[in-house]
């Protein structure tokens, strides 16, 4: 009988340190099954965010640098000019891309860098423990908006899919989620759409991942699914914002 | 090769890129951004890599991604543009990846002047960014020594995988100067195999490289400050340069000063010569690691009444010098930073005055 399900050669045996209901699992996954698919391991580096994903090269079996909080696209942006011929990826959550690191998303993307984000959205700060992001809904209680984000202070949550594909260079944005599987197959294409831009050479690409965190939500992992299908994915529409001409 | 008249920041680009470095990455501001202009042009004809970033913040960490992918890769700004930068500095002195920095300073703090100074020595020399982390600090005195340190930074780079600075001021990024450029310092980048993100395909592993500065085991994060401080402690044996001036006179003061200053005190020692009065030099080349010995011997002879560091800062090497000397001589600061260059009148005064 033949083999129908086994772990890609791109993720090591290392357990996560992820809690459970986190989705940065299954994110990992799709990435590495693209780059096995693509068969690109031995070619490519990945940029670890500040956040909770700061450990992701311990999952990944290629090679990684960590960037500082935002920082990543700036990095991104100087290994791909000077080996174009490496698959660079950063790895980053709404803090870091949304709020410190927005310069350099937008830039990186307007220069049409040909390198590939995975954007991981699930509207709180993880690991510094839950406070407030660009991307915290209205009312939603986190631990710096105790109260629930009051909009008229904080302004509204950014939707960073829309923003960027406001641009005229980025060739591929898409906003997709993981919360159920259904979702994930479409995710999954998404990622490795993106990277086969890359090998192609063609474009910046970029694919947001609408994410949950139960532990900063207080909720359990099925409720956090369930809120996230229900106030998430309302305001953050899933779907390809961009493609290449 | 000929000598060719060449303004300091076009040089330092130039220098470059006969050193054997064709990655930049820059965003402009005054005093150097001609540095920019000439390599916008110059890169892409030599067949390297040009790019204006968005910010200083950006291009710290264009050079830590290059840096750390393998390449040769450099930068050249002014003080505030180094503020920015220096939080890249630490993470890529953290990460232990080569690259060099070029700072023709400007007056400050904040957005001070346009002029030259040399206000960024305790930047330079004592971290500007956080942790616990040292540059090898390099400082012209010439747009000749410009393009020498430049060409010469880049294998020292490699030979401590830690950052190195080119402290300049804004007049050595201004001036024009015959220079040349010696063949000789030519090098070719060393193999990174053992610790790059060049992609394991490049180097025929399957073992993973990684580039970071994250130790959140407490023995482990000693471990590399351990590391990081053998190395600084090995530029302090290996790597002290500087230049002496009229040591071998009878002389009962020590002046010591870098960079455009120094050869004002050129000028001063000199002038003070022919009106019978003799006055030593210690010109730093080297800021870090700082020539303490050198210093120290100098003051430490019999006939040595005082040693001035004359510095155009409010008296910021003046606190090294002091270390070196241990108490046994007085140290005085003279400077200004403001933009005007001590005179060598006013210098010669002062030095009358105490003597």
């Amino acid at each position: 009988m033949g083999k129908i399900f086994t772990k890609p050669e791109a993720l090591s045996d290392n357990h996560t340190h992820y809690c459970p209901g986190c989705t940065h699992g299954v994110i990992h996954r799709l990435v590495a099954e693209a780059i096995d698919e693509l068969g690109i391991k031995g070619r490519t580096v990945g940029i670890a965010p500040v956040g909770c994903a700061v450990l992701a090269y311990n999952y990944f079996t290629f090679d990684f640098q960590e960037a500082a909080h935002g920082r990543a696209p700036a990095m991104a942006t100087g290994i791909k000019r000077v080996r174009p011929d490496l698959i660079v990826f950063t790895y980053q959550g709404d803090g870091d891309l949304a709020s410190i690191g927005m310069g350099e998303i937008i830039h990186a993307a307007n220069r049409g860098e040909k390198f590939t984000t995975i954007f991981v959205n699930n509207a709180v700060y993880g690991m510094t423990g839950g406070q407030m992001a660009p991307t915290t809904m209205p009312n939603q209680r986190t631990t710096t908006s105790p109260l629930g984000r009051n909009v008229e202070d904080t302004g509204m949550p950014i939707k960073m899919a829309e923003l960027l594909s406001a641009l005229q260079t980025p060739g591929y944005i898409t906003r997709q989620t993981v919360i159920k599987p259904k979702y994930i197959v479409k995710a999954k294409k998404a990622i490795k759409q993106a990277f086969t831009y890359q090998v192609e050479r063609r474009c910046f690409s970029l694919v947001e991942v609408v994410s949950t965190c139960p532990t900063n939500w207080g909720m359990t992992p099925l409720d956090a699914i369930d809120w996230a299908e229900n106030t998430l994915l309302p305001y953050y529409p899933l779907g390809e914002y961009k493609t290449p001409e | 090769m000929a000598k060719v008249l060449m303004k300091g920041n076009e040089a330092i680009g130039e220098a470059a890129i006969r050193a054997g470095c064709l990655n930049y990455f820059a965003y402009p501001i005054t005093p150097q951004s001609e540095v920019a202009e000439y390599l916008s042009k110059r890169m892409p004809e030599a067949g390297g890599v040009f790019l204006q970033g968005e910010s200083e913040v950006a291009v710290g960490y264009m050079i830590f991604g290059a840096a750390g992918a393998g390449a040769r890769v450099f930068t050249t700004s002014s003080s505030p543009g180094v503020s920015l930068m220096s939080e890249a500095i630490s993470y890529i002195a953290g990460a232990q990846c080569p690259a060099v920095f070029v700072n023709i300073i400007r007056g400050g703090p904040g957005l001070g002047g346009i002029l030259p100074s040399q206000a960024d020595y305790f930047q330079a020399t004592k971290g500007g960014g956080h942790g616990d982390y040292r540059l090898l600090v390099m400082a012209p005195a010439s747009v000749q020594e410009a393009v020498e340190m430049v060409m010469k930074a880049f294998p020292l780079a490699e030979k401590y995988r830690n950052p190195v600075m080119i402290l300049g001021d804004g007049l050595i990024g201004q001036m024009m100067e015959p220079v040349e450029f010696p063949d000789g310092l030519r090098s070719e980048p060393t193999n990174k195999d053992d610790w790059a993100t060049n992609g394991m395909d490049s180097r025929n592993s399957d073992k993973q490289n990684l580039v970071k500065s994250l130790f959140l085991d407490p023995k482990a994060l000693n471990d590399n400050n351990l590391a990081l401080k053998a190395k600084y402690d090995r530029m302090k044996i290996e790597e002290v340069r500087y230049e002496p001036y009229n040591l071998d006179s009878p002389y009962q003061a020590l002046i010591v000063s870098y960079g455009t200053m120094s050869r004002v005190c050129r000028t001063v020692i000199d002038n003070l010569k022919s009106e019978g009065i003799e006055v030593a030099m210690i010109r730093p080349q080297t800021l870090f690691p700082f020539p303490e010995k050198a210093i120290h011997d100098a003051a430490d002879v019999d006939g040595c009444k005082i040693v001035f560091s004359i510095e155009m800062s409010m008296g910021q090497m003046v606190e090294d010098v002091e270390r070196c000397i241990k108490g046994k001589r007085p140290v005085e600061w003279y400077g200004k930073c403001g933009g005007d260059v001590p005179t060598p009148e006013e210098i010669m005064e002062i030095i009358k005055e105490r003597l």
